[in-house]
């Protein structure tokens, strides 16, 4: 049947070509974009976000993990530790349950990945490109919503009650890097789940350039189409 | 000018000769004179760098002082003191209600004894890192401390003993501690004349289960002739269904024993086949004999210490069971019998003796069979010296005490009199080395060096008097310890440190064999103890007669509660105080004002009672006594005292009472109003009231017992 199907393709295909190369990826970018969307199961496998915390009474270090829906310590009472601290400077308590986005993140992601399954299998580009701009949206989105939060734990405290006050003093932490928020130093870094995310995205993008060069000479992708070739 | 330069000179010369002549005349002393120490670059290798850490725990007896000390080698630093039979302020243990149980005993509570020996659980022979075992000798008992918390976990009495020297020595898959008496006495004990010692005073030799952690128990007791046992080890290898303990007294002098109990030329070593009698306890030959002793077991998750009195002992008589005991005459009141790793050879060190006596198993066993015996004692076959001696090491210096083993051959002894540990080689029977000791050593320690699998790196030398090694500190000295490298031909002393306490002896393993199973803290969420306060919300007050529970928990840097009223003179109020940290390093301690006992001293996680009974009125101050934070100062709070038969209702400030006080504030206004609000809220507030009462806890209900509208103040 397949060979069938082959053969009518080939018989079709000066004619169908063109058209099917304007509006279809081809399938090495198609399996590509599965490859990404496949790799957005790494989100779910690895937490997505590291803060690390090191200060002179903590050499061993404090730890909290975001993970797709939930945020926890890096050993199993660092966040209820990290809380306790927090109580110092009147910080909020972390209290993963309290987040919606956690509740809607797996769901997103959970989402993004079977469409991006699906806009592999169609092929479409149009429908690869919305894609991965709905994914670009939605990283982007992402990271400002973590940011925000960061911003909000960090600014908004509990000045009446908080036991250290320091002028002028906030506690956000960044989102990449290091700082110094009083005696601990602050990591942010994106744990393996995240970079998952990041490699899919870039994938995508990639595959997507990749496409768009050589459809802009689509004479040669003509030439070089491996059909032609045989 | 010429004349008094001349003489000068001749004053100079003078000096220079007498302490040259000096130096001379007192060779050994001139040798001690600080030049010790001082050979090769010997500070670097006891020298642990700032945050490095040592090679080796070292737990080392504390003799009098009733504990044990954990110390680091090479450093010598003391990293932590556990109390073991006495009590410690320090941490309350002893004081508080958990582990005041750990000191009972059929006595009474007796919160102190004389801790002498150490013994590190063994697997096939070798250091296995799960327990280490101790001897309580004035009352006799047997501790377990477990090493992955470093505390006393179980305590166990034992019945039929009195001075419990020749303990606690393990069997090489820890399926005994061995513990056996130092003093005869009647048993059962009973009033009969001291001269009838011959007839009426027995030994025993105790053989307690210890492989099972909470399950320790006199497995058996074998009734011994009335001499004093000393010191004694299991068998290894070939060996391992033996154990061997020295005797002296075998005069059965019951005074000056100093004199009559020196006259024999040899006492004994007592050889004793564990597996014999075990098959005849199996077989039912023993009579229990009706003895009460005390059982105290520190629960895993509760933390409290519980004492259980046990009745009965199975015990035997040699006699009724042949082949379970040999004596093996030996010179001169011998101290340590220590069997060397290969199993073959049973060095006993005859204190008083001026050669060190080396029996041979093999030569035993042969001649048991060929029945080389020389009389009996008390029906105990005793065999020919020559028959069982593999050698002796000769001109050992005076007073050889106790030997330990490098795994390379060679055999290091103790001598007391003469003040020098010496390095003979096993087989040869040889000198081949000496060095000196400050002074006069007793035991001495190679990390495993009493099992099949010595580290021979290090030996360490327990000193009973230091006189001027140290600044002086008025009459009391301190004893001191001193650290050889055993490493290369020669003994090396690379270091002299204090100890604390009366160190008679110590055991140590590699670090790396334990370190990393070291408890940060224990886990609030397996603490049953039945008073824990999991938050501050399950926090509270409760009277039950004259009796007053407080629930308290304790986290930087806050007491909830931390205000108490409604206590009344008389009253027994029991702080139960819940570190709810979980976090490393943090203890919080609790002291209050007038407490007649101590501090306590709460790990993260775990639950600790003091009890506290108030004479008279008045408003007493409670703080915690370890720093724990930057605002510990600030951790803090009161408890009034109202006289007996004060109408003020009992109340506390915790965190629950503080949202409730909040509530009722904020409804302030006219009561109609307040109700309806109530009315309104109450589903609400019910529900937010269930959601933060764990339904975990039974004792949920006693907190609605205290007051819901705060009193005025």
């Amino acid at each position: 049947m397949t060979a069938d199907a082959h053969g009518i393709r080939r018989q079709l295909y000066p004619v169908a070509l063109p058209a099917h190369e304007k509006i279809m990826l081809r399938p090495a970018h198609r399996m590509l974009l599965a490859v990404s969307a496949l790799l957005l199961i790494g989100t779910f496998l690895f937490p997505l976000w590291r803060i690390s915390l090191v200060a002179p009474q903590y050499p061993e270090g404090l730890g909290m993990l975001i993970t797709v829906n939930t945020v926890k310590g890096v050993e199993p009472h660092h966040l209820e530790n990290i809380n306790g601290l927090n109580h110092y400077i009147g910080m909020k308590r972390i209290v993963p349950d309290a987040i919606p986005e956690l509740r809607i993140m797996p769901w997103a992601l959970g989402a993004l990945l079977l469409t991006g399954l699906g806009a592999a299998a169609l092929g479409n580009r149009r429908i690869a490109r919305l894609w991965t701009l709905l994914f670009f949206v939605g990283a982007l989105a992402g990271l400002a919503d973590f940011w925000w939060w960061q911003y909000d734990y960090g600014h908004n405290l509990d000045w009446e009650n908080a036991p250290i006050k320091i002028p002028g003093m906030s506690y956000q932490p960044p989102l990449i890097g290091s700082k110094q928020l009083l005696n601990f130093t602050a990591t942010s870094w994106p744990d393996p789940g995240g970079l998952a995310a990041f490699a899919s995205l870039g994938l995508a993008v990639l595959v997507l350039v990749h496409d768009a060069r050589n459809k802009a000479g689509s004479n040669g992708a003509l030439l070089h189409s491996p059909e032609n070739t045989q | 000018m010429t004349r008094s330069r001349s003489t000068g000179w001749t004053v100079a010369t003078a000096s220079l000769a007498v302490v040259a002549l000096y130096a001379y005349g007192c060779g050994p002393a001139a040798r001690s004179g600080g030049t010790i120490g001082a050979t090769g670059d010997v500070a670097s290798q006891v020298y642990v760098a700032p945050g490095s850490h040592d090679e080796f725990y070292a737990f080392l007896s504390g003799g009098f002082n009733g504990q044990l000390s954990v110390v680091g080698l090479p450093s010598g630093r003391t990293l932590k003191i556990i109390p073991v039979f006495s009590q410690h302020p320090e941490n309350g243990y002893g004081y508080n209600e958990e582990t005041k149980p750990m000191l009972e005993t059929t006595f009474g509570f007796v919160p102190w004894d004389d801790l002498h020996h150490t013994s590190l659980s063994q697997t096939n022979g070798e250091t296995d890192g799960r327990w280490l075992f101790v001897n309580g000798n004035n009352t006799p008992r047997v501790a377990r401390v477990d090493l992955t918390h470093m505390e006393t976990t179980e305590i166990l009495q034992i019945p039929n003993s009195a001075g419990n020297h020749a303990s606690p020595f393990i069997t090489g898959n820890s399926e005994y501690v061995l513990a056996a008496t130092r003093f005869s006495v009647p048993i059962p004990q009973a009033d009969v004349p001291i001269s009838s010692y011959k007839t009426n005073f027995k030994g025993t030799v105790s053989f307690i289960r210890a492989d099972k952690p909470g399950q320790m128990d006199i497995a058996f007791q074998l009734l011994v002739p009335g001499f004093n046992y000393d010191l004694a080890r299991a068998g290894k290898g070939p060996s391992e269904d033996w154990v061997f303990f020295t005797s002296y007294n075998t005069e059965e002098a019951f005074e000056k024993l100093e004199i009559n109990a020196s006259k024999n030329d040899k006492d004994y070593v007592a050889a004793v086949n564990w597996k014999v009698l075990e098959a005849c306890v199996a077989k039912g030959t023993f009579r229990t004999m009706d003895a009460e002793y005390n059982h105290n077991v520190m629960d895993e998750f509760s933390r409290e210490g519980k004492a259980t009195v046990k009745r009965g002992v199975k015990v035997l008589e040699p006699s009724q069971c042949p082949g379970s005991l040999y004596y093996m005459p030996t010179p001169k009141s011998p101290h340590g019998a220590d069997v060397d790793p290969t199993g073959e050879y049973i060095v006993a060190g005859g204190k008083l003796a001026t050669v060190i006596p080396v029996h041979s198993f093999s030569r035993m066993m042969q001649a048991i069979k060929d029945k080389a015996f020389d009389g009996d004692a008390y029906g105990a076959p005793i065999l020919k010296y020559e028959a069982t001696i593999a050698g002796e090491v000769q001109d050992p210096g005076l007073g050889p005490l106790h030997t330990e083993f490098d795994g390379k051959g060679y055999a290091y002894t103790s001598i007391f009199i003469s003040s020098e540990v010496v390095k003979w080689k096993l087989g040869t029977w040889e000198v081949v080395d000496r060095i000196p000791t400050y002074y006069s050593v007793g035991h001495l320690m190679i990390p495993g060096g009493d099992t099949k699998k010595p580290f021979g790196k290090y030996a360490l030398a327990m000193n009973k008097i230091t006189k001027d090694r140290f600044l002086p500190t008025g009459p009391e000295l301190a004893h001191s310890a001193q650290l050889y490298d055993i490493s290369g031909d020669r003994m090396k002393l690379l270091l002299d440190f204090p100890t604390i306490g009366e160190p008679h002896y110590a055991s140590a393993l590699p670090a790396a064999l334990i370190k990393d199973k070291q408890k940060k803290f224990y886990s609030l969420a397996e603490n049953t103890h039945p008073k824990v306060a999991r938050s501050a919300r399950e926090s509270g007050v409760e009277r039950k007669g004259k009796t007053v529970h407080v629930r308290m928990s304790a986290i930087r840097s806050s007491f909830s509660p931390d205000n108490i009223e409604g206590i009344q003179a008389g009253d027994t109020v029991l702080f139960h105080v819940t570190n709810i940290e979980q976090d490393w390093d943090v203890p919080h301690g609790f002291a209050i004002m007038g407490a007649t006992n101590a501090e306590l001293l709460v790990m993260p996680g775990e639950t600790r009672t003091l009890k506290w009974i108030p004479k008279t009125a008045g408003v007493y101050p409670m703080y915690c006594t370890d720093f724990c934070s930057a605002l510990h100062q600030e951790m803090q709070g009161y408890v009034r005292v109202g006289p007996s038969g004060s109408t003020v209702a009992l109340s506390a400030t915790t965190t629950r009472r503080a949202q409730q006080a909040a509530r009722m504030a904020a409804n302030q206004g006219n009561a109609a109003e307040r109700m309806a609000l109530n009315q309104l809220r109450s589903p609400l507030s019910a529900k937010a009231d269930s959601q933060r009462v764990p339904t975990v806890d039974p004792h949920a209900a006693h907190r609605v017992a205290a007051p819901a509208v705060p009193k005025p103040r």
